[in-house]
């Protein structure tokens, strides 16, 4: 058997233990990825240089007895949207394609802190907006289950890495469901801690108020680890929550005694596909077999959420995003050509007499702006801009944003309440197996509504987490949707640890 | 809600994006779809309810004023597209 085929867990007790190097397991991950990713393409650059002399230094210190990190020696892949100072950084837009920030996020200081192997990074949508990893500028990533199919998005490279087998942990972000959506789709495990649990601090920003980091990995173990070593107050997030970041790798195998599991019926309504909705269900019975009680909670207002979402996220989009400007960072219009545009439309004006067509012309800055906007971004970031420059502006705003923030909270209340009864709520992650690449591309609202079942943890601020639950008759993973309190993690993880260890779906490997 | 071109063109103008003319034909039609879905929420009741901006809401965080080092400019700078050593460099704004 592989090394690869090992969890985290194990693979850091073998480095500990001197069984193997930091040195031969990222050399077998780099192994891996030039065998299969030119079929996966869930890496945008891998840093082979960097990866070994990081992992040549951790063995080094190890040998010598040196105190060493958290994560010391453990491959780890890192979505493409996370800044690493003086290394690109591309958020899978052209906009930024040759961007280098000056500053680490937080998540990738803490990663070198630990002394985790940084691998490279992976493919995601255009500044994490999709959920299919089409819309990157660059290239398309492919489900390691089924090369037909999406991986999911929008951090499906960090998803198909570890579905693959070429890295045992990676990062991604979930704005509406980007991390969880993917694990369920690419059978690995996928976690959305609570808003402000770890902090965003260089996380290129899509919408402030929902984005949030997290773990993904093969086993909810290693999803711990990952999470212990980035969770965590930060001065430089004024969201990050000044709150002690639990041991959750020291509780994570002590089952919860007395879970209490929900089952919101509204999950289980129309639209719902036959073979996820028995995964699903199986699950809950696996749980009542453990001791767990299970009983119905209701979520009236999580039909709204998909609307909802897509109305805040896009204003914040818009917002965000006005930033590239083309004169702050990142790309910008060839200049003499939109200088000259600009005079060959004046001249067309004014031979035609339109004085008011040429009152109205943009300035050099403004077509500037617009040109360098229109050539950086992809279409369905130019659509969220859009659809959230419409939702914010005059006339619209309180019948679109500011109703959507009523909304939020309603569906805030249903969970508050649903959590007075349940420790957990359990369900589908989507409400079918993976699609196939293209299926959707010509219908922005069919891939909207995938969201389904995810965006409600991003609106709600609540940690989700995803894990394999069953398998489709054609053989594509099945995810199981585990929700918790705010701040609650550790019974999340310890109640997702509970099925897996239950249960052999976490232990299948893509057919690749 | 029906959205036509003109909406369109002047939303453009508010993001700062230049829109072809089969850009705005799509985006017409495809913003008008979602839209027409968003156009559900309307019938939620939200009588009395306060809006929730963020998920975690907290209020006033503060840090100690005290003076800390801030980005190197010569580091900033170096991220511009087009820029001299004082600051970054942009299309004339005045006096055309």
């Amino acid at each position: 058997m592989s090394i690869l085929q090992r969890t985290a867990c194990e693979l850091l007790r073998s480095l500990e233990a001197g069984e193997i190097s930091s040195v031969e397991l990222t050399t077998a991950c780099l192994e891996r990825i030039s065998a299969t990713d030119d079929r996966v393409g869930a890496f945008l650059r891998v840093d082979e240089k960097r990866a070994l002399a990081q992992a040549a230094a951790v063995d080094a210190r190890r040998a010598k007895k040196q105190p060493v990190g958290r994560l010391a020696g453990l491959p780890v892949a890192v979505k493409d949207v996370l800044c690493d100072r003086g290394q690109l950084t591309t958020c899978a837009s052209r906009m930024l394609a040759d961007f280098r920030p000056p500053y680490d996020s937080t998540v990738v200081a803490k990663l070198k802190a630990a002394d985790a192997v940084l691998l490279g990074r992976t493919n995601m949508d255009e500044f994490a907006m999709g959920g299919s990893t089409e819309n990157s500028a660059f290239q398309v990533t492919r489900n390691p289950w089924d090369l037909e199919r999406t991986p999911g998005g929008s951090s499906g490279g960090s998803a198909a890495s570890v579905a693959a087998g070429m890295v045992p942990l990676s990062i991604g972000t979930d704005t509406g469901g980007s991390i969880r959506q993917p694990a369920g789709l690419c059978g690995i495990v996928g976690m959305k801690p609570t808003y402000g649990r770890v902090s965003r601090y260089g996380l290129v920003a899509f919408a402030s108020s929902l984005d949030q980091i997290g773990p993904m990995a093969h086993t909810v173990e290693d999803a711990a680890l990952l999470l212990e070593a980035i969770a965590g107050h930060d001065p430089n997030d004024s969201t990050s929550l000044d709150e002690p970041v639990p041991a959750y790798t020291a509780t994570v195998n002590q089952p919860l005694t007395g879970l209490r599991i929900g089952i919101a019926k509204e999950h289980f309504a129309e639209g719902l596909d036959a073979e996820v909705e028995q995964a699903v269900r199986a699950a809950v019975k696996v749980y009542e077999s453990l001791g767990a009680k299970v009983q119905e909670v209701s979520l009236p207002h999580g039909k709204h959420g998909v609307a909802t979402y897509y109305v805040i996220a896009p204003s914040e989009a818009s917002s965000n995003l006005a930033r590239y400007d083309g004169a702050h960072y990142g790309y910008r219009t060839n200049e003499q050509e939109m200088l000259a545009e600009l005079a060959g439309e004046r001249k067309k004006l004014q031979a035609a007499g339109d004085q008011r067509g040429v009152n109205e012309l943009d300035t050099a800055l403004v077509r500037m702006y617009r040109r360098t906007r229109a050539e950086g971004f992809g279409p369905e970031v130019k659509r969220r801009i859009m659809l959230g420059t419409y939702s914010l502006s005059a006339g619209y705003y309180d019948a679109y944003y500011l109703k959507a923030l009523k909304v939020r909270r309603l569906i805030r209340q249903d969970f508050d309440r649903a959590f007075e009864q349940v420790d957990l709520i359990a369900g589908p992650i989507t409400a079918s197996p993976a699609f196939k690449l293209g299926e959707m591309t010509d219908d922005p609202l069919a891939m909207y509504l995938v969201d389904l079942y995810t965006v409600s943890a991003n609106l709600a601020g609540i940690p989700g987490l995803c894990l394999p639950c069953g398998q489709s008759e054609c053989g594509l993973p099945i995810g199981l949707q585990l929700q918790a309190p705010i701040l609650q993690e550790e019974s999340l993880l310890r109640g997702a640890r509970m099925f897996e260890q239950a249960t052999d779906w976490h232990k299948q490997r893509a057919p690749l | 809600m029906a959205i036509t071109r003109q909406d369109v063109e002047k939303v453009a103008l508010l993001a700062r994006l230049q829109l072809s003319d089969a850009e705005l034909a799509t985006m017409s039609d495809q913003l008008a779809q979602i839209v027409g879905y968003v156009d559900h929420l309307a019938q939620v009741d939200t009588e009395g309810v306060e809006p929730m901006a963020h998920a975690i809401e907290q209020l006033n965080v503060f840090r100690a004023d005290a003076v800390d080092m801030s980005l190197p400019r010569e580091e900033a700078l170096a991220c511009a597209p087009h820029h001299d050593a004082r600051g970054y460099l942009v299309p004339a704004v005045l006096g055309e």
